[in-house]
């Protein structure tokens, strides 16, 4: 039609230097809101880096930094879905907790008794138990909402509540302490990275899967002769994937053991302390591993798979997908199900973290979860959402919280801070997509 | 002479209520392949209704729904689809933030060996059915939000054609179109019909579908008042039906008719 016609002529006279940069972005097709959070995160990471004497930008920061985000960033993974179909879901921090304390009680008390204390398959049983307990919680949540037709609001506030108060009911609010060894695994630390051999071997394999992604998208747009990215776009996209990837594991590989550590580590192996200590890398954390996993299975099934695109046309408009046949219902309780696994894995990796699964595990996490994936861009009123930027997300709070700590602001000023950037960062998002319209 | 063919939809004494109100009392219509068949009535006077039990977005109270002279089974909108009913909506038409070929393929996405959606193949195909209904359409890759209402319309009717829709409930099709894409979606009626697809064309404003439509059913008050074959009435008569409930000599009486 004419109005479209005219779009395209309209376009193209502008001024050079935003002309050059508009033609960058349509080329390389990057998101600019995703851009943006990406800017963002870098100003608050050079900002703390400045306030606090030069602590934030080092390798031992940005270390700890990936771990302390990859329980969050795990459950804003599933809160996307809940909120791109319109729904909320406030019981997740409980949820966590639950499951966490399920999860300390197989490992210390009951399997302890039935395989023997650290038997090695102690931590994979008391793994699938807490992901049975969470997708069973979810599920039943989720069946409220779709076939009860009570507000998603509602009964996980309920949940809020509920599971908050069956994982005090489970050992009496006392704390379960010490997490099998293998477990603890899930929480980082030393034992829990993946050394800096593995952690090159992960930068490779990354590196292969961005190039042959590209490779597949340009040949399947050739194949029905869509029109392609310039080559150059093409080789900005691989070369920008992986500088990111390699600088995050030299960044992680420059951080080495603490010298106790890897004293003990040089006299239980026979190993002569030389002169200048020993370097010992600590590579990728597993949690951040099984956070990044989390965020490629979860935008796998966001994008490329059936549920995936019914999610986000429910979010759309419930009425035009219910009348296009899909069953509405069921995906809602998929979607809380999902959400209900996601948060007994951040449960795994907090528990194992804290070695010891406490009542208050997971406490103000549904708000963490869900502003992460706000920031993150997830419109609250549905239908948009990324899996990645909702990680993003969860990185910048962490950000703040850390950097916070670092420069030494008291506790009831970090909250203040962080209420207010929430607020600002759904604000300036409102601004960003009015004017895209 | 078309009592020898069998309807292709008849939907006999159909009946809901809503509350306690009739929203559509002992109302009867059917179709035939190749034709068009308009509805015709005031808001409200039960019209959509009575169409949204064909579609499945209504459970009737009773009557029953033949398609093809076989007694149909419809009771959510994937039961209707089974029997190639498909629907275009006025208002909830698609799921304005994913793209069109999301959208022609919402509920039926075709996929790749590995189970995973088949995106390149939805948006070839997508391209070549657009392409046939509207050369102009390029905006493939984005949010059906961004794109006209006419645009939106044709990514509807071409959503029914993918799926080789035998009967095609357009409610309100051109209401929210310019003259230019209201003579589209016009041709485009023509072109259906010409394949055999039945279609029910629901409008409020007799001047939309008058010259499209080969009998007019007119509905007041949930009762249908009566129906005529477009040639034996004129546009004036239709109007007293809408209006008044006043059966011209050129109509059949329905349930609804006000007896003079």
């Amino acid at each position: 039609m004419a109005d479209m016609t005219q779009s395209n002529s309209t376009a193209s006279p502008k001024t050079e230097k935003t002309g050059s940069i508009s033609r960058f972005i349509s080329a390389t097709e990057l998101d600019t809101r995703l851009l943006g959070m990406v800017g963002a995160l870098l100003l608050i990471w050079i900002g703390f880096h400045i306030l606090s004497g030069g602590l934030f930008l080092t390798p031992r920061n940005l270390w700890n930094l990936s771990v302390q985000t990859a329980s969050v960033a795990v459950m804003a993974t599933g809160m996307v879905l809940v909120i791109v179909t319109r729904n909320i879901d406030l019981s997740v921090g409980s949820i966590l907790g639950f499951s966490g304390m399920i999860m300390g009680v197989m490992q210390a008390e009951i399997l302890p008794q039935l395989l023997g204390f650290e038997h090695w398959a102690t931590w994979i049983v008391t793994l699938l138990v807490g992901i049975l307990v969470g997708g069973a919680i979810g599920m039943l949540q989720g069946s409220i909402i779709a076939f009860l037709n009570v507000p998603s609001f509602i009964v996980t506030l309920g949940g809020l509540l509920v599971w908050r108060g069956g994982t005090w009911f489970v050992t009496s609010g006392r704390t379960v302490a010490p997490m099998d060894s293998t477990f603890r695994l899930m929480g980082g630390g030393t034992s829990g990275s993946i050394g800096a051999t593995w952690s090159w071997i992960a930068a490779i394999v990354a590196c292969v899967a961005i190039v042959a992604a590209i490779l597949n998208s340009r040949h399947q747009r050739r194949r029905f002769g869509f029109p392609l990215r310039p080559v150059w776009a093409e080789y900005f996209l691989v070369a920008l994937g992986c500088v990111v990837v390699v600088g995050f594991v030299a960044v992680v590989n420059s951080y080495p053991w603490p010298v106790n550590i890897a004293r003990n580590y040089a006299d239980a192996n026979g190993i002569t302390w030389p002169d200048g200590g020993l370097f010992i890398s600590h590579g990728i954390a597993i949690p951040v591993l099984m956070a990044l996993a989390v965020g490629a299975v979860m935008t796998f099934i966001a994008t490329r798979l059936r549920f995936g695109r019914y999610v986000f046309a429910i979010g759309g408009n419930p009425e035009a997908a219910e009348l296009a046949g899909i069953k509405t219902r069921w995906v809602t309780v998929k979607i809380f199900t999902l959400m209900g696994v996601l948060c007994a894995i951040a449960a795994a990796i907090s528990t194992a973290r804290l070695n010891a699964a406490t009542n208050a595990q997971g406490e103000l996490d549904e708000l963490y979860t869900i502003a992460a994936a706000v920031i993150g861009g997830t419109s609250l009123a549905g239908g948009v959402g990324t899996i990645a930027g909702a990680m993003l997300g969860a990185l910048v709070m962490q950000s703040l919280q850390s950097g916070m700590v670092l420069v030494g602001i008291d506790t009831p000023f970090q909250r203040i801070v962080v209420g207010v950037v929430l607020v600002v960062a759904v604000w300036l998002d409102t601004i960003y997509r009015a004017r895209a319209k | 002479m078309t009592e020898q063919v069998t309807p292709l939809v008849e939907m006999r004494n159909i009946s809901i209520s809503f509350g306690g109100i009739h929203a559509v009392e002992n109302a009867s219509v059917d179709l035939f392949p190749g034709e068009v068949v308009a509805l015709l009535g005031h808001n409200g006077a039960g019209k959509s209704t009575l169409i949204k039990i064909l579609s499945g977005a209504y459970r009737r109270d009773g009557g029953e729904i033949l398609i093809n002279g076989e007694d149909a089974d419809i009771r959510n909108p994937r039961d209707a689809k089974k029997y190639g009913i498909e629907t275009i909506y006025q208002t909830l038409a698609v799921a304005d933030n994913v793209d069109a070929a999301a959208n022609l393929y919402l509920g039926r996405e075709l996929k790749t060996k590995w189970g995973t959606l088949d995106d390149v193949a939805m948006e070839a195909s997508a391209r070549e059915v657009m392409g046939r209904l509207n050369p102009n359409f390029r905006r493939f890759k984005e949010p059906v939000k961004a794109l006209s209402g006419g645009q939106r319309q044709s990514v509807a009717i071409a959503r029914a054609i993918l799926f080789d829709a035998r009967i095609l409930i357009m409610d309100e099709p051109t209401a929210a179109l310019g003259p230019q894409e209201t003579a589209q979606v016009g041709d485009l009626v023509k072109e259906l019909k010409r394949q055999g697809i039945g279609i029910f064309l629901i409008s409020h404003d007799i001047h939309d579908v008058f010259d499209l439509a080969d009998r007019v059913f007119v509905m007041k008050n949930g009762k249908v008042v009566g129906h005529a074959r477009t040639e034996d009435v004129t546009k004036d008569e239709v109007l007293g039906m809408i209006i008044l409930g006043k059966v011209p000599p050129g109509a059949v009486a329905g349930p609804g008719a006000v007896v003079a």
